[in-house]
């Protein structure tokens, strides 16, 4: 591929096409959720045919997001472990918002932000699945008794509606991070965009380009 | 009457309600006198004759309930109990299970698709089937337990009231061809009287604590059973003492729904506010060209702030 000097991949293949499958699927699962939930929104269903099309893929959309959530985990969990430099993001996170890059935020792979959104996602999707299942008429509901599968629908809900929240979030945050949406589709940032973004990350790739095969990804 | 005048839909906002405007609607009530049912069954066969349905021949399993069980080919059957009091008398009590048709429904309450459920002005609650997504929400939102889930066609059943029959002026099918009487259909107001009647004759029976099921906590019921032992509901069969939309389905439907709608109403207010007031959030290129120009527009609002 011919790419710019200045440029460095951040997100590989596979990982990117996780997550667009993850997008789709979420979409439309996401899409036909709030179809029920919020039936002004009913119109909504029929992005996927019919109301009881809907009903019929639904669940499995879910499940494609869990599987794909699944990669995710093993793919990026030891970039969004606790740092101490966290802290740092966190004391500025006024600066962060309002777009001042003057002090450097030692930030590593991903931001503190990024990182309690990605666990609050592995959180929820967890939830979902759990709930999901419960309440799944077609195959497991008639396990459970009347009262676990009320309680599976209103915990469904919440944790649905945290989860597009977060994720409404996460599609502001990209796009109003100019460079992310193209970095998550071509793989590819500019050296400048992880300098200004990710320090620490940035430091340490120059850090690996400078000794070769003996520093830390 | 006019037995098609639909006052309540599932899923349909205050903002759209549904028609509203005769107001002269009768409410229909089906009074069912357990004190005189027989446990014949005729009622569940006319109502399979007439409704069309045809359940799987089960098993005899060693007691007289049959089919076991509410199925989606199965509206309505006889539930037997042996009930024996402290001095150890034998009561065999036999209760008609079904939709209650209640005036304010659970199934209805928790129903996510426009029209899947219905109320008539006349009290009668009715699935139509051909929207239902068997999503299973009337199942939970049930206080009564009553909708069940085809797995022929994933879609949700349950007594009708013979709504197609009170259409055309004729009782429910079960009424009709009850031999002994136990099942009554008129008017509400006509049924609690005939249950007042029958419940002062049980008193005389030496039943005092005979009376009414038309329990308040759904709003009231348009199918309602005479007890002998009123005090105690749950003898029969498991039939609720104080049925209720639970907390569960109001507080998804009430609180969490209006909750959520605001919710992300907020967020993407927020959201544009957040990049009408801060901008995008630009890298310095420098051997950009365009960034630099891009930075220059964005110089003098960040200076501002």
């Amino acid at each position: 591929m011919n790419r710019k000097k200045d440029q460095i991949l951040r997100t590989k293949f596979p990982e990117r096409l996780c997550h667009w499958m993850i997008v789709l699927c979420f979409f439309l699962a996401a899409t036909s959720g709030i179809s029920w939930f919020l039936p002004t929104f009913a119109w909504l269903s029929g992005l996927l045919g019919t109301p009881q099309m809907a009903r019929i893929l639904h669940p499995f959309l879910g499940i494609a997001v869990f599987v794909g959530l699944c990669y995710m985990f093993v793919k990026f969990v030891k970039y969004n472990l606790p740092a101490r430099t966290d802290a740092i993001w966190f004391r500025n996170i006024r600066g962060v918002l309002l777009n001042n890059h003057e002090q450097p935020l030692r930030i590593g792979k991903y931001n503190a932000g990024q990182k309690l959104l990605f666990w609050a996602i592995m959180a929820s999707i967890i939830v979902l699945l759990v709930s999901g299942l419960i309440m799944w008429r077609a195959y497991f509901s008639e396990y459970f008794t009347i009262p676990v599968i009320r309680l599976a629908i209103l915990v469904h809900s919440v944790a649905g509606i945290g989860l597009i929240l977060l994720i409404l979030g996460h599609i502001y945050l990209a796009i109003w991070v100019r460079g992310s949406v193209s970095g998550m589709v071509t793989g590819y940032v500019s050296k400048a965009w992880a300098r200004q973004h990710h320090d620490r990350w940035a430091d340490e790739l120059d850090a690996k380009e400078a000794a070769p095969g003996r520093g830390k990804p | 009457m006019n037995s098609q005048n639909i006052v309540r839909r599932s899923a349909t906002s205050a903002a759209t309600p549904a028609p509203q405007i005769r107001d002269h609607q009768m409410e229909v009530a089906k009074l069912i006198d357990v004190s005189i049912c027989i446990g014949c069954k005729a009622c569940q066969t006319a109502c399979n004759e007439w409704n069309d349905l045809r359940g799987e021949v089960q098993e005899n399993v060693g007691v007289y309930d049959n089919p076991r069980d509410l199925s989606p080919d199965s509206w309505t059957l006889m539930r037997f109990t042996e009930h024996e009091d402290e001095s150890g008398k034998l009561e065999w009590l036999i209760r008609k299970d079904g939709c209650m048709h209640c005036e304010d429904p659970g199934c209805l309450k928790a129903c996510p698709i426009p029209g899947a459920i219905v109320q008539y002005a006349n009290g009668v609650v009715d699935f139509q089937s051909d929207l239902c997504v068997g999503c299973g929400y009337c199942v939970a939102g049930c206080p009564f337990d009553v909708p069940r889930i085809s797995k022929v066609d994933n879609k949700a059943y349950k007594c009708t009231l013979c709504s197609d029959r009170l259409a055309v002026g004729q009782a429910p099918a079960c009424a009709k061809t009850c031999p002994t009487g136990a099942i009554a259909f008129g008017s509400k107001a006509e049924m609690q009287d005939l249950a007042a009647t029958r419940v002062a004759e049980l008193n005389e029976r030496g039943f005092d604590n005979a009376g009414l099921y038309d329990p308040a906590g759904v709003g009231g019921t348009h199918v309602m059973y005479v007890l002998q032992h009123a005090d105690d509901p749950e003898r029969y069969a498991g039939l609720p003492k104080d049925p209720k939309i639970s907390a569960a389905v109001s507080g998804w439907k009430d609180v969490l729904k209006p909750a959520a709608a605001v919710a992300g109403a907020v967020a993407v207010a927020g959201m544009v506010a957040h990049y009408i007031g801060v901008g995008p959030n630009d890298v310095d290129e420098g051997d950009h060209p365009e960034g630099d120009a891009e930075n220059a527009e964005t110089q003098p609002r960040q200076a501002a702030e």
